[in-house]
């Protein structure tokens, strides 16, 4: 029997941002990151019965959506070939000497940071899912998508103390999972 | 006015302070009770950075609207598969 069952109602919640965040890091474009994850879960139900529960549904989900980004990156370049110009030096003296060319890059300054901020990302939405589901669905609720405390005790039919119990909960596991790296 | 405050009840502060929800009193009884209390020192910073961390603009979420989509195209492609 396998270990690890798979259910496809519940993709889109517990996994939709981690794969969006590590997508992102990975293609740099929203709308196109969003793409790639719904072909991935549409993939994903495709071959469900390829599924042998040796890994976990979301090992498995990124292994896919990995495929996915592959493939983009395949089509893209081959666009790029295309359209692209190929400047050749006609001699040896021209070479190297062009003012373009000395001037440093603004871009690679900021590299490692924006490689550092992408990760953050990946970084939270790994440990929230470490959470117990009610504590991760409500501490996103709360933290990232700003819901008001009186919406949310609503919803989940809870006390104010309760909620911030969950919260509390919520936030010193969330602080231990990323202390190591990130805090 | 009480101002020695318990452990529990200053991280309960610390928590909501990490969402602008906590008064000016509470305020108050918190940066006291940080004076003496080591532990909730730490506890703060903590809470702290990681609130920062996840208010870092690069980290983002697929948006409500596009995950209903997202489940609507799951679940037509389930009913298919079903049928």
């Amino acid at each position: 029997m396998s270990t690890n069952q798979i259910d496809p109602t519940k993709w889109v919640d517990q996994y939709s941002d981690y794969l969006f965040n590590y997508t992102i890091a990975r293609v740099n474009d929203r709308d196109m990151a969003r793409d790639l994850i719904s072909e991935t879960f549409l993939a994903g139900l495709k071959s469900m019965k390829n599924f042998k529960g040796e890994a976990t549904e979301r090992t498995w989900l990124i292994s896919i959506l990995k495929r996915k980004i592959i493939d983009h990156y395949r089509k893209t370049n081959s666009k790029k070939g295309k359209a692209e110009v190929h400047i050749n030096y006609k001699d040896d003296e021209s070479e190297g000497d062009w003012l373009e060319e000395r001037v440093a890059d603004p871009f690679d300054k900021t590299a490692e940071d924006s490689i550092e901020n992408e990760e953050l990302g990946e970084a939270i939405f790994n440990c929230l899912g470490k959470l117990p589901e009610k504590q991760a669905r409500i501490f996103k609720m709360k933290t990232i998508d700003d819901f008001d405390t009186e919406a949310i005790c609503n919803e989940f039919d809870i006390t104010p103390s309760n909620f911030w119990v969950i919260i509390h909960r919520a936030r010193t596991a969330m602080a231990s999972c990323m202390e190591k790296n990130w805090l | 006015m009480k101002l020695k405050t318990e452990c529990q009840e200053a991280n309960h502060i610390c928590d909501k302070n990490q969402y602008n929800e906590a008064s000016l009193i509470d305020k108050i009884k918190l940066s006291f009770h940080l004076i003496y209390c080591r532990a909730c020192r730490k506890y703060s910073s903590r809470n702290g950075k990681l609130s920062k961390a996840i208010k870092n603009p690069s980290v983002e979420t697929v948006s409500m609207s596009d995950k209903e989509l997202m489940k609507q195209r799951l679940q037509e492609q389930l009913n298919q598969v079903n049928n």
